[in-house]
C-alpha cells in the first residue's frame, strides 16, 4: 500500500483536484453548422470526489469533458482547476476515452511509461513506476505486449494506468467502459473503484449507463438535452466499498427510479428531434484543431 | 498486499483468455507463401517454373513462329545456361554488378532522403506543401526515363546521370507514401500525446513519424521497384558498365544467350534488394506482425 502511493504520487500530500465551473456556455462547429452544446452550467466538484456526468447521448456531457481537459475552448465563463483557468490540455488532467488511444507502436509498459518519459524521468526509474502501475491494474506479465495483442478491457486498463503515472490531479473518462461486453464492464467498474481506493484523485466520469453511474459515484449530475444543463444534482451516499449487491437494494432502485424519470422525460420532450451524432470530447475540428496547435 | 486481490482478479478476465499468446506463435512471415504451406503447394509450384522453363525450351529450340510472335531468334534455356555459368567465371561480372548496385543505391539513398524529409515537412505544415508541392505536382507525372536525355544535357559525367534518373524514379513514390503516412496519423493519438505532456518535437518523433513508418516503408519498397527499373534503362542508353549496359551490349554484339543472363540478374537483383526493404521495414515495425496475425 505504501509502496503503491509511493510509486503513484511521490510529491501527494496536497489535497487538490478542485473543479470549478462558471456559466460555462460551449458552441461548437463553425458557419451554418454551428450549434450550442453546453448552455450556462454551474458546478463545482469538490477535490477527491467522484462525480458522474448522466445524460442522453448527444446531451453535450463529453464537450464539458473536453472543456476540462482542456481539448475545447469555453465559449462562455470558464472552467478552473484549482483556482487555475484551464486553458489547453495538461498531465494534470488525465483523459480516457471510449475507445483506446494507446500507441501500437509501444508495449505495454512503454505506453505507461510515455507521461514520465515527457517529464525527462530516467529510463530505469519510469519502468519501475510503470511496472507497479500495470500490476495495480491487474497486468501484471502483460508488459511486453503490444495493445493490439490484448482485449478491449486490458487496453483500457493500460489507458488508465497510462494516465495515472502522471498522478493527475483529475481523472476524465469518456464513456470508458461503453465498448467493452457486460461481464467485463462489471469487472473494469469494480477495479476503477479499487484503484480509485487507493489513489483519490477527483475522477469525472460520462455514461449513459444509470447503474454504472449509481455504482461508481459520490455524485450524479443529470444533464438535459442538448443544449446540455444541469438537470439534477443527486448526491450517492452508498457506503464504500461497494459491491454488486448494491444493484438491487431498494435505496438504489429509488435512485434509479429517479434518474429514470428524469431522462425518460428529456427523452419524450425531444424524442422529435433529429438524431444528435456522437461528440468527441476533442470537439468536432479534431484535426485542423490539432495542426493548428502543432504549427504554434 | 492490498493489491494482491486486484491483481488476481485481473488474470481471470474473460478477455484474457482470448488474448493470443504471443510467445507460442511462430513468426510467420508475409513472404512465406513460398517457404511454407506443406510439401504439396512447394511441389506444386516447383512444378509450374519447371513447366515454363520446359515450354521455353520447346518454343525456343523448335523455332516456333506464331506469326505475331517468333520465337527462331531466342535463345533457349540450354543455350543461356552455359553463358550464365560463363559469365559467372568472367571478371568482368563483378565490375558491372558492382556499378549497377552502386548507382542503385547512390539515387536511392538520395531519394529516400529527401523524399522522406521532404514529406515529413510537406504532410505536417500546409504552408511548405502549398510552396513545395505545385512544381512537384506538375514533375510528378513524368516518369524517370523521360529524364534521360535532360539529365545527359544537365550532368557532364554519365555516372552523375544515370545517379539522377534512378533517384527520379524512386522520389515520387518514397515522397508521396511519406505524406499519405504523416497526414493519415490518428489526431487522438496526437491529442492523447499532448495532454501526457508530449511537446511538439516528442509528438513529432514519438507519434508522427512511428505511424507514418509502414506507410515510408511501403514507399521505399516501390521505390526500389522503380529505381532498378529507371537504372536499367539509363544503363543500356549511357552507361559503360552495369547489368543493364551488358544486356543492351550483347543484343548489339548478338550475343543473343547474353541477353536473357543480363535479365536474369536484373531479375534476380530487383528481387533481392526488394526483399531487403521489406525486411528493413519489418523489423522497423514490430508491432504490425502482432496487428496481421489476431486476423
Amino acid at each position: 500500500m505504501n509502496a503503491i502511493n509511493e510509486a503513484i504520487s511521490p510529491d501527494a500530500g496536497v489535497a487538490v483536484g478542485n473543479i470549478e465551473i462558471n456559466g460555462v456556455g460551449i458552441e461548437l462547429g463553425r458557419g451554418a453548422d454551428r450549434f450550442e452544446a453546453v448552455r450556462n452550467l454551474d458546478l463545482d466538484i469538490p477535490a477527491g470526489q467522484f462525480v458522474c456526468l448522466l445524460g442522453p447521448s448527444g446531451c453535450g456531457k463529453s464537450t464539458l469533458l473536453g472543456a476540462i481537459a482542456g481539448h475545447i475552448r469555453a465559449t462562455h465563463g470558464a472552467v478552473r482547476l484549482d483556482g487555475e483557468r484551464i486553458n489547453g490540455p495538461h498531465p494534470d488532467r488525465g483523459l480516457v476515452f471510449q475507445h483506446h488511444t494507446l500507441f501500437p507502436w509501444k508495449k505495454v509498459i512503454d505506453n505507461v511509461a510515455f507521461g514520465l518519459k515527457m517529464k525527462g524521468v530516467a529510463k530505469a526509474e519510469r519502468n519501475k513506476r510503470a511496472l507497479e502501475l500495470i500490476k495495480l491494474v491487474g497486468l501484471g506479465g502483460f508488459e511486453n505486449r503490444y495493445p493490439a495483442q490484448l482485449s478491449g478491457g486490458m487496453q483500457q486498463r493500460v489507458e488508465i494506468a497510462r494516465v495515472l503515472i502522471n498522478h493527475p490531479r483529475v481523472l476524465l473518462m469518456d464513456e470508458p467502459f461503453g465498448a467493452l461486453d457486460a461481464l467485463t464492464r462489471n469487472m473494469m467498474q469494480e477495479l476503477l473503484l479499487e484503484v480509485w481506493e487507493k489513489i483519490r484523485t477527483t475522477v469525472v466520469f460520462v455514461t449513459h449507463d444509470i447503474d454504472e453511474a449509481l455504482f461508481l459515484a459520490d455524485r450524479v449530475i443529470v444533464m438535459t438535452h442538448r443544449p446540455g444543463r444541469l438537470l439534477a444534482d443527486i448526491p450517492i451516499g452508498f457506503p464504500r466499498p461497494r459491491n454488486r449487491d448494491l444493484l438491487t437494494a431498494p435505496e438504489f432502485v429509488a435512485i434509479k427510479r429517479q434518474c429514470l424519470h428524469l431522462l425518460h422525460g428529456e427523452h419524450e420532450q425531444f424524442k422529435q428531434a433529429d438524431p444528435l451524432q456522437r461528440l468527441s470530447p476533442l470537439g468536432p475540428s479534431l484535426i485542423t484543431e490539432t495542426q493548428v496547435h502543432l504549427s504554434e | 498486499m492490498s493489491n494482491q486481490a486486484v491483481a488476481s482478479r485481473g488474470n481471470v478476465e474473460p478477455g484474457a483468455a482470448q488474448a493470443p499468446a504471443l510467445r507460442s506463435r511462430p513468426a510467420a512471415p508475409a513472404s512465406s507463401r513460398f517457404a511454407v504451406g506443406g510439401g504439396r503447394h512447394a511441389a506444386i509450384k516447383l512444378a509450374s517454373v519447371a513447366a515454363f522453363i520446359a515450354l521455353w525450351q520447346w518454343l525456343s529450340s523448335n523455332h516456333v513462329d506464331l506469326k505475331i510472335i517468333t520465337f527462331a531468334n531466342i535463345p533457349a534455356p540450354s543455350d543461356v545456361a552455359p553463358a550464365f555459368l560463363n559469365l559467372l567465371e568472367s571478371p568482368k561480372l563483378a565490375a558491372h554488378i558492382g556499378n549497377s548496385l552502386w548507382r542503385v543505391f547512390a539515387g536511392f539513398i538520395a531519394a529516400a532522403a529527401l523524399g522522406i524529409g521532404l514529406g515529413l515537412i510537406v504532410g505536417r505544415s500546409r504552408w511548405v506543401a502549398d510552396i513545395l508541392m505545385p512544381p512537384l505536382e506538375i514533375l510528378r507525372p513524368i516518369p524517370g526515363v523521360a529524364w534521360i536525355p535532360v539529365a545527359i544535357l544537365a550532368f557532364p559525367s554519365s555516372e552523375a546521370s544515370m545517379i539522377f534518373i534512378t533517384f527520379m524514379g524512386a522520389l515520387f513514390p518514397v515522397l508521396l507514401n511519406t505524406i499519405h503516412g504523416v497526414e493519415s496519423v490518428d489526431p487522438r493519438l496526437i491529442a492523447t500525446a499532448r495532454s501526457l505532456g508530449a511537446k511538439p518535437l516528442s509528438i513529432f518523433l514519438e507519434v508522427i513519424l512511428p505511424s507514418a513508418t509502414p506507410s515510408i516503408t511501403t514507399g521505399l519498397a516501390i521505390g526500389m521497384g522503380t529505381a532498378w527499373f529507371c537504372l536499367v534503362t539509363a544503363e543500356m542508353i549511357s552507361g559503360e558498365f552495369g547489368i543493364g549496359y551488358f544486356t543492351w551490349e550483347s543484343y548489339s554484339l548478338q550475343n543473343y544467350a547474353d541477353i536473357l543472363v543480363g535479365m536474369v540478374f536484373i531479375g534476380a537483383f530487383g528481387m533481392l534488394s526488394s526483399v531487403f526493404i521489406k525486411q528493413a521495414g519489418r523489423a522497423l515495425t514490430p508491432w504490425l506482425a502482432t496487428q496481421e496475425k489476431q486476423h
